[in-house]
């Protein structure tokens, strides 16, 4: 039951509609209907919301106002501030984040023989990778096939993506399945050890596999469980705060900071990895974000200063569905799973407003577009939302189905007295996916030498939307290939002589020559929530 | 007015608004997190906390980000819990009786006091997972372990040391990779792959023109 009466009388009209609702098949939209609605409600062409670079690679492109700010921000220490010439740590591979890319990237890191270890800036696992729930895509099914795959994503990131990474990306999929599975990755399956596989949107084919709806979870723990067993150097809550760089301009390690005592720590390597992840906490237009404590840019920012390049940094995936009531889960993540499983997007008179399983901008608009232009959103104290009938799960598979597919979402509302099982939810897009970011080729290797991207850090894979399914796929199809290419080039790489971290002067001239200066200091490490009185 | 509550954070009191969580209400009282916030939404076990209610006489323990503040909430966090993590290569060991005993023998001095169980942030039968992994019922202990964030606060009140957390772990690797049925159509299309069977199709996509792809695209068959 809702706490506000009102919503329970609202839920009312959807349960009524349910039978009729269940049985519609919404047509699809059109690709200029599309277009026309992204253009006009989807937050990344709001052209007032974003700040042209006047500073570094990327001069001349705009990005969210938020990210330009810290990519021409100050940098948190200066040159003098550490002794170069006696690391703390000295490695072959420096992986810098501890979420499902950097783990990936230890594993084949260590595999190949080479020294590898980890800094991360909250404990390993603290990551976006935990958190995901719906799936993960590989075409490993008989009427599918990667080709299939690659015109889905292609297709779906708007024609946009590099090609030869999506190859890459599909591949390289069902072994990066086989390789989780061979770790032990318990994937749901049929008795005969068919995946039991569904849609996501933008799919043309059923190849989401998961694991109930703690995929990301199951995936994050096996890898760190691995990462324990090989004896891998993890250091948590250290953050990098700036790449040094060594006197022929190759990435040669990071200078690494204490996230309690504040102590700066130097890390000498061959090569270095970033594979921070995604920018939520950064709330772009001032929306909820489904992302972990630590998803604030950082690695944007280390690439970005010292000269690797940014590619589609302006393209943002606002999840279609975030919790838009209670309060206390505002803009967690409801899984697209659950519209997966046939729950439908409803609006305050019970009509279903759309097909449910369109690419996630364009739901994410036409919920905006419901909820603002056609007034057809429920109000609460926490703004406008549309319903997404989640009794119609299992109205349609059955009683129980909720249970064993979406414990994790049962649990999430459960707790706040909504039983989704009966009662339809409340959603509305949130910030969820950093569709860009740092430009790598095929070997993750970013534009400057001996320095390596991989995960939601990385960018041109998805070209400008990410469909479900393919981040996760892509952390570990890329973080592997990191951690492939990154030693093979630690191996050939003799040690680094003079290291510098020169570039941070060079940066803050560039930002003065160019008029800008910032009091802001980057990289952000963690959002500041605490109540200032 | 806001409705305020007062909640006793490590026994110092502030008021803070109702409705917010633990996590959220140790922010509006001024704490800058580190430690303890993970995820920030159930899934990762960085936010362990018990805590009891003002003369009451029971422990709770909780996640501070999936839970409400109540009034006479007196909390501690327990952001970091030392549990016992054997290493094994998982490619040698196999799901017999025998590898518990090896790796996690305190298993076996289990008292039955239920205090895990009792204690679990995630309501599972910890207990009863433990008692399946002594059995070497690993897929039973897989799956009712499945839900686990790892935050360990079941290992803290474990009178016998037992680290279910991480037998678990084990028993979830055992059986994903060993018990679980193995899948065929995956096994062929990584040798599909392998021997090239999709190269040309591939090539072929990624040299079309824009307006061709999207052509394909737009017209392609959908699953139903
Ligand atoms: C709620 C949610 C649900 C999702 N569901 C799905 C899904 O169903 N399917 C799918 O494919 N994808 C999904 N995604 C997306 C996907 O999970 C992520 O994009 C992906 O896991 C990112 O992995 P990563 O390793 O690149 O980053 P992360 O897993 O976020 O790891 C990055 C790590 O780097 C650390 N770090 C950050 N900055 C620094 C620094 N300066 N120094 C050191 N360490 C640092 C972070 O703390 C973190 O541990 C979901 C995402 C979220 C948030
Ligand atoms: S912060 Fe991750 S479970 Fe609470």
């Amino acid at each position: 039951m809702y706490k506000i009466e009102k919503l329970n009388e609202l839920a009312k009209i959807v349960a009524e509609k349910r039978e009729k609702n269940a049985s519609l098949e919404p047509r699809r939209m059109t690709a200029e209907e599309k277009d026309s609605l992204l253009a006009e409600f989807h937050p990344d062409y709001k052209q007032n919301e974003f700040t042209v670079l006047s500073a570094g690679v990327n001069k001349g492109e705009k990005v969210p106002t938020q990210l330009a700010e810290l990519l021409q921000g100050r940098s948190r220490i200066s040159a003098a501030d550490v002794d170069l010439s006696a690391p703390d740590y000295d490695t072959d591979v420096l992986i810098i984040g501890g979420g499902g890319a950097g783990a990936s990237a230890a594993i084949e890191a260590d595999q190949a023989g080479v020294k590898a270890m980890i800094v991360t800036k909250l404990r390993i696992g603290d990551a976006n990778t935990m958190m995901a729930e719906g799936g993960i895509q590989a075409a490993d099914k008989p009427n599918d096939s990667p080709a299939v795959h690659y015109l889905d994503a292609f297709g779906g990131g708007h024609f946009a993506a590099k090609p030869e990474l999506v190859k890459t990306l599909v591949t390289k999929a069902p072994e990066a399945i086989k390789w989780l599975n061979e770790l032990g990755v318990e994937f749901d399956k049929e008795a005969d050890g068919t995946m039991i596989t569904t849609h996501g949107g933008g799919t043309s084919r059923k190849r989401m596999h998961a694991a109930k709806d703690y995929t990301g979870a199951e995936i994050m723990r096996t890898l760190r469980d691995e990462v324990l067993n090989r004896g891998i150097p993890v250091v948590d809550f250290t953050a990098a705060v700036e790449i040094i760089l060594d006197n022929k301009g190759n990435a040669a390690g990071a200078v690494l900071m204490n996230m309690e005592t504040k102590e700066l720590l130097v890390a000498k390597a061959k090569t270095v990895i970033i594979a921070t992840g995604g920018a939520g906490r950064l709330h772009y237009q001032g929306f909820p974000t489904s992302n972990h404590y630590g998803a604030t840019a950082d690695g944007l920012i280390l690439g970005y200063r010292v000269g690797a390049k940014l590619l589609y940094a302006d393209t943002l995936q606002y999840h279609p569905t975030g919790t838009g009531y209670p309060e206390q889960i505002f803009g967690a993540l409801v899984t697209e799973k659950v519209r997966s499983l046939g729950a439908k997007l409803v609006n305050i008179d019970g009509e279903v407003f759309m097909h449910p399983l369109e690419t996630r901008d364009v739901t994410a608009a036409s919920i905006i577009r419901e909820c603002t232009a056609r007034g057809k959103g429920v109000e609460t104290n926490l703004g406008s939302a549309v319903w997404l009938d989640t009794p119609m799960i299992e109205y349609k598979n059955g009683e129980g189905t909720i249970e064993k597919r979406i414990p994790a979402m049962m649990r999430m509302f459960g707790k706040y007295g909504i039983d989704i099982r009966k009662e339809p939810i409340l959603v509305y897009p949130t910030l969820h996916y950093q569709n860009g970011g740092l430009e790598i080729a095929p070997d993750c290797a970013t534009g400057v030498e001996n320095l390596y991207a991989a995960g939601e850090v990385a960018g041109g894979i998805h070209g400008r939307n990410r469909l479900m399914g393919n981040s996760l796929l892509d952390v570990i199809v890329f973080g592997r290939n990191a951690g492939i290419h990154a030693a093979a080039k630690a191996k050939e790489t003799d040690a680094p002589q003079g290291l510098t971290l020169e570039h941070i002067s060079r940066f803050n001239s560039e930002l003065a020559a160019s008029g800008l200066d910032s009091k802001v200091q980057s990289p952000m490490l963690l959002p500041k929530y605490a109540r200032k009185k | 007015m806001e409705n305020k509550i007062n909640v006793f954070l490590f026994g110092k009191k502030y008021q803070v608004p109702a409705g917010l969580t633990i996590m959220t209400a140790m922010e509006y009282a001024g704490y800058e997190l580190v430690r303890g916030c993970g995820c920030r939404n159930g899934f990762c076990g960085a936010c362990a906390t018990i805590y009891r209610i003002k003369d009451k006489q029971e422990l709770h323990a909780c996640l501070a980000c999936q839970t409400e503040v109540q009034e006479g909430m007196y909390v501690a966090t327990l952001p970091f819990f030392p549990l016992v993590k054997q290493v094994y290569n998982i490619n040698e060991i196999k799901p017999t009786e025998q590898i518990m005993m090896q790796l996690y023998p305190e298993i076996y001095c289990c008292i039955g006091c239920n205090a895990c169980t009792k204690a679990c942030t995630q309501e599972l039968s910890v207990m009863q997972y433990i008692a399946h992994a002594q059995r070497g019922e690993y897929d039973k202990c897989a799956e009712l372990s499945f839900d686990c964030v790892m935050c360990g606060v079941c290992s803290s009140r474990c009178p016998a040391g037992i680290s279910h957390p991480q037998v678990a772990m084990l028993a979830r690797r055992l059986n994903g990779k060993y018990i679980a049925p193995d899948c065929d159509h995956l096994e062929e299309r990584v040798k599909e792959i392998s021997d090239g069977m999709y190269n040309d199709l591939i090539e072929n996509l990624m040299q079309k023109p824009v307006e061709e792809i999207k052509e394909l695209y737009n017209n392609r068959e959908i699953e139903k």
